[in-house]
């Protein structure tokens, strides 16, 4: 696996993902993304904002792969494969049959990984998300907020350099949201990984990103009107969302998102 | 045992018990002729005095069930299996298992029995009774395989996952509430199949339960028709209720059909 520690990848420019002139098209009237092009250095945190239906699921979709643009293309570059990434859905979408230790296995599984090697790294990740103590629940048996800790948990087995993040935070509550925001910040700057994440959320775009991608600001546009940066330090945390500056760069985003209302 | 499972078993047996009494006291009462409506002591009789031969027929009627059920169960799950895997197949052959559900199995027994011969009436009832039973299954397994969360197939696909696995480790066990859903349809029609069968082959080379049912009838012994059809019962009860125990005991801790939700 390349190392990607923070140090170590900020001093990278050259981008890790590039997407030229990439459309997709359903067959609709309107295309659901069209024209996009796009570079996302290695190790940062970017985040695609705007309201549903704006094309920013469809578009994570195009990046991890799931589906194929009808113009143009995504590279990977850094010796990144499609499959090295890891993906997290909206919902935790377990297996409902299966532990929370067998959904962490489940990648390596697929992989090939024998279970008694893996089982060091599948209860390490648990541990990484806080669920190191109920490895043998079944879904059912775990609130909303420890399923999608076990979504994560998943994700992060196969220690991919690329995490592709689709709303996933945004069927809990506030405080679980608040809380796996922090935590996923601090796996972040822990892992240094590559973060993509789509959200509605104004306020938890800023709060966790350091650049943000508005889609959408243009009812139906398919394309990315915005790219904003926030400048504030990490670790982020409570000072950072009561700051004068995290409100102006909330103003600035919905600002952002207001501009093509009609 | 809670109290309220203690009652929900409690009631039906007294109804039960209740009929059987009412029955008798009727027929008793009304001198209503053996013939006609025989007194459950006299079934009881009846079925005492022919056990060993009607215990002998039930085996027979229970072999071609469960061997037919089998079968059914096989070649139904194989069948969506392979639909799951190419819509071309699904496209070309489903039509097929359509128009073998829909004809009357009545009216494909005479046709079976000639192809398989007299000689072999045993071959001709299990083919009838996996015709009926068969297709309960495969239409429910083909459903269940098709209705696999999409996100979960796109998470199996973003890592990688062959088609084997994919099937082995996400179609098939999330079909497994339809499987054995079809599986609870097709138990009791397997026995209806094999009984249907039996009455058409009706040609006294048969020996299962029906065929007690149609020769004690023709000897007008009703008390012997009525022993072979309480046996019948019992027998389609049992397999329900097997087949309900295996659901509960595959999907208790994680299907919501079967979740225990008193706590």
């Amino acid at each position: 696996m390349t190392d990607l520690s923070p140090e170590l990848s900020s001093g990278l420019d050259t981008p890790l993902l590039t997407l030229s002139g990439v459309a997709k098209n359903y067959g609709g009237a309107r295309p659901a993304v069209t024209d996009v092009n796009l570079t996302v250095a290695r190790g940062s945190f970017v985040s695609l904002v705007g309201p549903s239906g704006c094309g920013k699921s469809t578009l994570l979709r195009l990046i991890a792969g799931l589906l194929t643009p009808s113009d143009g293309g995504v590279h990977w570059d850094g010796g990144v494969r499609p499959d090295d990434l890891g993906f997290v859905f909206q919902d935790a979408t377990l297996l409902p049959w299966a532990s929370a230790f067998e959904n962490v296995y489940l990648p390596l599984k697929l992989k090939g990984v024998a279970a008694d090697d893996a089982r060091d790294r599948v209860m390490a990740a648990l541990g990484r998300v806080g669920l190191g103590d109920v490895p043998h629940r079944l879904p059912r048996e775990l609130s909303g907020g420890m399923r999608m800790r076990v979504s994560i948990a998943r994700a992060l087995v196969t220690e991919p350099p690329v995490l592709l993040m689709d709303e996933p935070f945004a069927a809990l509550d506030e405080f679980t949201r608040e809380k796996l925001d922090d935590d996923l910040l601090s796996l972040w700057e822990e892992l240094g990984w590559t973060v993509i994440f789509v959200t509605h959320s104004v306020y938890e775009s800023v709060y966790l990103s350091e650049r943000i991608l508005v889609m959408g600001s243009h009812t139906g546009s398919g394309r990315i009107d915005e790219d904003l940066l926030v400048d504030a330090p990490y670790p982020r945390g409570l000072p950072f969302r009561q700051s004068p500056a995290y409100f102006d760069h909330c103003k600035a985003v919905s600002a952002a998102l207001r501009d093509g209302e009609v | 045992m809670t109290g309220a499972r203690f009652v929900t078993i409690l009631i039906p047996v007294m109804v039960g018990l209740a009929a059987l009494l009412v029955w008798e006291a009727a027929v008793r009462l009304g001198d209503v002729p053996k013939f006609v409506l025989p007194a459950p002591s006299v079934i009881g009789a009846a079925l005492l005095e022919n056990f060993s031969s009607l215990m002998s027929a039930l085996w027979i009627t229970l072999r071609i069930t469960l061997l037919a059920f089998a079968l059914a169960v096989i070649g139904g799950v194989a069948l969506a299996i392979l639909f799951s895997q190419s819509r071309l197949v699904e496209l070309a052959l489903f039509p097929y298992a359509i128009i073998l559900q829909v004809t009357p199995v009545v009216a494909i027994a005479p046709l079976i029995l000639i192809w398989v011969g007299f000689d072999n009436v045993n071959l001709a009832l299990l083919i009838l009774a996996w015709i009926v039973a068969f297709f309960p299954i495969l239409s429910n397994t083909t459903l269940g395989l098709r209705s696999v969360d999409h996100n979960l197939m796109d998470l199996f696909t973003l890592y990688g996952a062959s088609r084997w696995q994919r099937l082995w480790s996400l179609q098939l066990p999330a079909a497994l509430p339809y499987i054995l859903g079809g599986m609870k349809i097709s138990g009791g029609l397997a026995l209806i199949g094999a009984v249907v069968a039996e009455f058409v082959a009706g040609s006294g080379s048969g020996t299962g339960l029906a065929w007690r049912i149609i020769e004690a009838g023709n000897r007008l012994q009703v008390p012997t028709m009525f022993a072979a059809l309480f046996l019948l019962s019992l027998l389609g009860i049992a397999i329900f209720f097997a087949l309900t125990l295996l659901e509960h005991l595959a999907l208790r801790r994680w299907h919501e059909s079967a979740v225990n939700r008193d706590f």
